[in-house]
């Protein structure tokens, strides 16, 4: 795909080329952040035996609720953007660009398929981290210039709890590069070639689900949404937000779901790596044999998968208290992923088959 | 012991992933929504609704003007105004029901000693101003001439609990 692109585009000067690049990258990604939302609610609504949204549907059509997020996002365009007077102007307008920029700017290093990626830098890891905590300023600041005491307790707690988590989430994501001996995310999954039992979940699978639960802390995504605390402090970080600035939040905290999705497949779940590959006999089938193959595909439904688990984590569990949320992060995890770090070195230096044997 | 068995279960995620699987299994089960413009639930012969005045077969409205409605009615929703008439019978000159002020308690109803105050199963309504929603005596007695038959069943009805 991207040599058509290159070949189509080629001859426009870079910038252009690179801004087209990111349109056709942005498109698809904004309008899967807002099915994403009727996803949530219809699949909530499910666990909770009702139906969700299904009215709002395109040319007279109910279509099951298509159209609901186009309806909600003209609606927030519509609204005005209120300032409150006591706020910091120019940190209050700033905040949701900040909170969004890094959601979307991580995508960079994300390899979809063998040779589709937009930058194959060799320390996309360390890109992928150092961008994603970045979004905390985006927290904190609107919590700080919202100049209200909701907003400042919810930035607080948004901001500690993600200090801890990400270190729980930077062992874990140790683990994995020890395991494939490289910081570039599609030598990672180059690291996991062969059938489903060469993924890192099965040596990894502690560190996973620490990554797993670590990621949906990171996005303040229930139960642990102490930041957003909607019982307890109306709204956190942005209460004083409407119309579009609050949309931005909105789009930024979804765009991260899909993001840890997007990571837990890349470095856990093979990334584009179908389970079968490698089994002959399916993969050369004519016609069909395609869809068993490797290909952005599979990525695409493993991201699938874990948005599905989000959503099911959120209709399943009540919120954690705050004193347990910072206990959960620093006296368990942390310790899990540093024993699990030792056996996986172990495990290395045995070279146990199949993923570090010869 | 038991302190173990605790700390295996929340290291494994034990009741956790039971709990997961009860919303697994409630995302397959059939919704119970009720799609509401298409689909009702069923009134109870009792619901409380937009209010009505009702007449004797013979045509006479069955209001005494008693004034035990305007009496009852803790939002002071009711007022009434009566004279009487060249027959002797004594009936209401002025009957009005303000719906922004009245709560659908019932009392009214239960009050009246002629059964002629009602409150029917209507609750699809609304007024697009709020002289709208000032029911007058003759609003109430059309209503009451319009749902006679149906006023009728659910008293029918519920009459032998009462």
């Amino acid at each position: 795909m991207i040599d058509w692109i290159i070949t189509t585009f080629g001859h426009l000067p870079v910038v252009i080329r690179t801004v087209i690049l990111i349109a056709l990258f942005l498109i698809p990604l904004m309008l899967s952040v807002a099915y994403l939302t009727l996803a949530e609610r219809k699949i909530i609504g499910a666990m909770q035996v009702r139906m969700g949204p299904n009215r709002v549907g395109f040319l007279g059509f109910r279509m099951w609720g298509l159209g609901q997020p186009i309806a909600d996002a003209v609606k927030l365009m519509f609204k005005e953007i209120i300032i409150p007077t006591g706020s910091n102007k120019y940190l209050f307008i700033i905040s949701p660009i900040l909170s969004i920029a890094p959601a979307l700017a991580a995508w960079a290093v994300i390899p979809f398929s063998k040779d589709v990626v937009f930058a194959n830098v060799n320390a996309g890891l360390l890109y992928v981290l150092a961008v994603t905590s970045i979004g905390v300023y985006g927290v904190i600041i609107a919590g700080w210039s919202s100049n209200s005491k909701y907003a400042l307790l919810g930035a607080m707690r948004s901001a500690a709890q993600i200090v801890s988590y990400e270190i729980a989430m930077g062992f874990a994501l140790v683990g994995v590069l020890m395991a494939a001996g490289s910081l570039n995310l599609g030598e990672i999954v180059a690291a996991q070639k062969g059938n489903i039992g060469h993924w890192f979940i099965w040596p990894l699978l502690p560190l996973f689900v620490v990554y797993f639960i670590s990621g949906v802390a990171e996005t303040n995504r229930a139960p642990f949404d102490v930041a957003e605390g909607e019982s307890e402090i109306v709204a956190g970080f942005h209460v004083d937000y409407s119309g579009m600035a609050f949309a931005v939040f909105f789009l930024a905290e979804y765009a991260n779901m899909i993001l840890i999705a997007a990571l837990t497949s890349i470095m856990f779940l093979g990334g584009w790596m179908s389970p079968l590959a490698g089994w002959d006999a399916v993969t050369t089938l004519p016609f069909i044999g395609p869809i068993f193959d490797s290909g952005v595909h599979w990525l695409l439904i493993k991201i699938a998968f874990f948005l599905f688990c989000f959503l099911w984590l959120r209709a399943t569990f009540p919120r954690y208290r705050y004193d347990q949320i910072m206990r959960l992060g620093w006296k368990v995890f942390i310790p899990i992923t540093i024993v699990w770090l030792l056996v996986v070195g172990v495990a290395i230096l045995a070279k146990l088959p199949p993923w570090w044997g010869a | 012991m038991s302190n173990f068995s605790r700390r295996f279960k929340s290291l494994f995620l034990v009741e956790l992933r039971s709990g997961m699987g009860v919303t697994l299994r409630h995302f397959f089960k059939r919704k119970v929504t009720q799609q509401y413009p298409e689909e009702k639930t069923p009134l109870s012969p009792r619901f409380r609704g937009l209010h009505a005045l009702r007449r004797y077969p013979n045509g006479e409205e069955r209001c005494i003007a008693c004034k035990l409605c305007e009496a009852v009615c803790p939002a002071l929703a009711i007022t009434i105004e009566s004279e009487q008439r060249a027959d002797g019978t004594r009936r209401t000159t002025r009957y009005d029901i303000d719906l922004t002020k009245c709560i659908f308690c019932g009392y009214c109803e239960e009050s009246c000693p002629v059964d002629s105050i009602v409150e029917t199963h209507i609750f699809e309504y609304h007024g697009e101003q709020r002289g709208d929603l000032y029911m007058t005596k003759e609003k109430l007695l059309a209503i009451g001439d319009k749902y006679e038959a149906e006023i009728a069943r659910c008293r029918q009805e519920d009459a032998n609990y009462r």
